[in-house]
């Protein structure tokens, strides 16, 4: 613990908390995430975990009477600090939402307007197939690039969405419960994908299914709604540990089924 | 009762299903909903048949002046030359003129030359007319009466449809009166209109939507306003842009700002900005609609990849909700192009035979010609009218086939 504080955490927040108008829905979280490894945030229904991980790239702006206090450190800078740019937060931490929600556009536009809105100067092909390789798609649609992006099943929707996220050249991504709308062989393939990817980027997932979490995560945070219903962090720690070996009776509740 | 599971007794459980009488009623609601709709597309096809009605029919023609003081024989036995001879002697020579001015005589058709000795040698005029379905089922009635009043004139077939109809533009008999000023009137005032109403309805719909603070008293007023407005009567529309367009801003309607030398308030330009005014709250609800109805995913996907709030809107939103947004310009097209009220206090000219050149000229529209021909005592006039409501309807259905395919095209895409 003693030269941790000199570390590059990938994200840290100091007490943070996050009101919607004046009910508190998350409190007191200080979390710090381990640069190029995959954090799982678990939990019961309704305990801020998406709540939490969307103010990670100020997604929460656009939810009105959403305000945070406590701060969130990006490579040193608190993102809500007046002077960030909401837009520039977004390109360096993505995001992958629950339902997969490819633009109505050919499978080449979703992965290339992202860069293209971005300014990316290079070549578009290459980045195009680059994304797609990484996300596992390429060998799906090499062939069927100007086909629309919603012709595609379920899962390779999500992983076009995986594709269209990397080719902003984010640092981290964050997945709010990727595969909710997927079947288990779908599934399986965006775990295999994320443990790639933790190779170049941090990811952080949130996550109803505990088998997810245990399988495919190294770390796992665990909230709990207090009882004045605001969300709170209760156990953090190396997912092997956190779900063999829970300190807090509450997360081995959960984590063995009795409740959530 | 029918019973094909042969399920004798309705009762299940122990419980009474009722199901006869649930079935009744659903039975009396479909009727309801059938007759309902029977109810509507017979009015309409009354409506059309009415129109159609007085479009065609038998008509009773004569001389005013008798043709056999000018001629001997039938008039298709007259050759070109003393055709041509009949017309320079026996019309005033500005008239002459003025005709070989449209299209010198000796190079216009036989066909062409007898119809000008018929109508202003002869002044052949139509006396009496009739209606389609009873030109079909009692023409004698018809030919009995007009050989009671009319004993010299002969009854024929006669469309009011003609292209003459299209190319001619008002005059005093109705034969001769035609639409084309109104038709230019009535699509140019619709250019306007839509140049006008399109862009600006449009973008207080993407502020409203996107931009606005939602559920503040303020915007919940805004909206309330504008919703109200869409069902404010066209007259009241009309007297607006009476004060406004034609009086406060008649320096720049009337052209005199630019050097349009004589002209008053009362021009195409400002009637197209009152049009404008009147489908602005019907443009913007709709487009406020077609926004709404944008998934926020799409928005959250273009947000979460580092897109500021423009790029959203401009490649996600807009595109998204153009079909929608197109419905509603159809239908705020339809309204523009059939309102009378306004176009009648703004001040358009119920006769005028020149065509609207430019954004100051004075103007008609079809309805206002379709207005003032059924305010006529000559039943020819009736016939010509109906005839406007048949290119009215034909000018509508294929502007709105023009948007409907556009925005098929554009949902195809996706």
């Amino acid at each position: 613990m003693t030269n941790q504080t000199d570390k590059q955490w990938a994200i840290e927040t100091q007490d943070l908390d996050i009101y919607y108008s004046d009910f508190r829905a998350v409190k007191n979280v200080s979390l710090k995430i381990e640069p190029k490894k995959i954090t799982s945030i678990i939990g019961p229904s309704g305990c801020g975990k998406s709540t939490v991980l969307r103010s990670f790239n100020r997604m929460n702006d656009f939810i009105p009477g959403s305000r945070v206090t406590g701060g969130i450190f990006f490579q040193g800078q608190n993102i809500y600090d007046p002077r960030i740019d909401p837009v520039q937060v977004r390109q360096r931490i993505g995001m992958v939402f629950q339902k997969p929600n490819p633009f109505p556009k050919s499978i080449y536009e979703n992965v290339a307007w992202g860069a293209r809105i971005n300014n990316y100067k290079e070549n578009l092909n290459d980045l195009v197939e680059e994304c797609l390789v990484k996300s596992a798609l390429w060998g799906e649609v090499k062939d069927l690039l100007q086909r629309p992006a919603l012709s595609l099943s379920g899962g390779q929707q999500q992983r076009l969405c995986i594709a269209r996220a990397l080719a902003v050249k984010p640092e981290i991504i964050l997945m709010d419960e990727p595969c909710s709308a997927l079947d288990p062989i779908a599934t399986l393939k965006i775990e295999d994908l994320m443990r790639e990817l933790s190779a170049q980027y941090t990811i952080i997932i949130v996550t109803h299914n505990m088998q997810q979490a245990g399988r495919a995560s190294d770390f796992t945070a665990y909230f709990t709604m207090d009882t004045d219903r605001a969300g709170s962090m209760i156990e953090y720690g190396v997912t092997s540990q956190v779900f063999t070996n829970p300190t807090h009776k509450s997360t081995e509740d959960y984590i063995s089924g009795r409740f959530g | 009762m029918k019973n094909p599971l042969n399920l004798v007794s309705t009762t299940t459980y122990g419980r009474d299903l009722n199901l006869e009488q649930r079935q009744k009623k659903a039975t009396i609601w479909k009727a309801l909903f059938r007759l309902s709709t029977l109810v509507g597309v017979v009015a309409l096809a009354i409506l059309i048949i009415s129109i159609v009605n007085q479009a065609f029919g038998l008509v009773a023609i004569e001389d005013t002046n008798d043709r056999n003081d000018f001629i001997s024989t039938s008039i298709k036995e007259v050759t070109k030359t003393e055709l041509i001879q009949l017309i320079e002697t026996n019309l005033s020579t500005n008239r002459v003129r003025t005709l070989d001015r449209e299209e010198p005589l000796v190079e216009r058709s036989r066909h062409d030359l007898m119809a000008l000795v018929e109508t202003e040698v002869f002044k052949q005029r139509i006396v009496d007319s009739y209606s389609l379905f009873g030109s079909i089922f009692t023409p004698n009635t018809f030919r009995d009466q007009v050989a009671k009043k009319h004993p010299e004139a002969i009854v024929e077939f006669k469309s009011w449809f003609t292209p003459q109809f299209l190319q001619e533009s008002m005059s005093k008999t109705p034969e001769l009166a035609g639409i084309r000023t109104a038709l230019f009137g009535s699509l140019f005032l619709i250019l306007i209109t839509i140049s006008v109403a399109f862009p600006l309805g449009v973008s207080a719909a993407i502020y409203l939507e996107e931009y606005a603070r939602q559920n503040t008293w303020l915007s919940r007023v805004i909206q309330t306003n504008i919703d109200n407005l869409a069902g404010v009567p066209s007259i009241i529309y009309g007297i607006l842009g009476l004060t406004i367009f034609v009086r406060a801003f008649e320096p720049i309607t009337s052209g005199r700002l630019f050097g349009y030398e004589g002209a008053n308030g009362r021009t195409i330009l400002a009637a197209g900005l009152t049009m404008a005014l009147l489908i602005l709250p019907i443009l913007i609800t709709n487009a406020q609609e077609a926004i709404r109805a944008v998934p926020n995913s799409l928005r959250q996907a273009s947000y979460g990849l580092g897109a500021t709030q423009w790029q959203t809107i401009w490649y996600h939103v807009l595109p998204y909700a153009l079909p929608g947004i197109l419905t509603g310009t159809i239908l705020a097209i339809s309204r523009a192009l059939g309102e009378t009220a306004p176009l009648i206090i703004v001040g358009a000219a119920t006769y005028i035979t020149k065509d609207p050149s430019g954004l100051f000229s004075n103007f008609t529209a079809i309805p206002i010609q379709i207005y003032n021909w059924t305010t006529r005592p000559q039943q020819e006039f009736r016939n010509i009218a109906a005839v406007a409501i048949l290119v009215l309807m034909f000018m509508l259905l294929s502007m709105n086939a023009v948007a409907i395919l556009w925005r098929n095209k554009i949902q195809n895409k996706r």
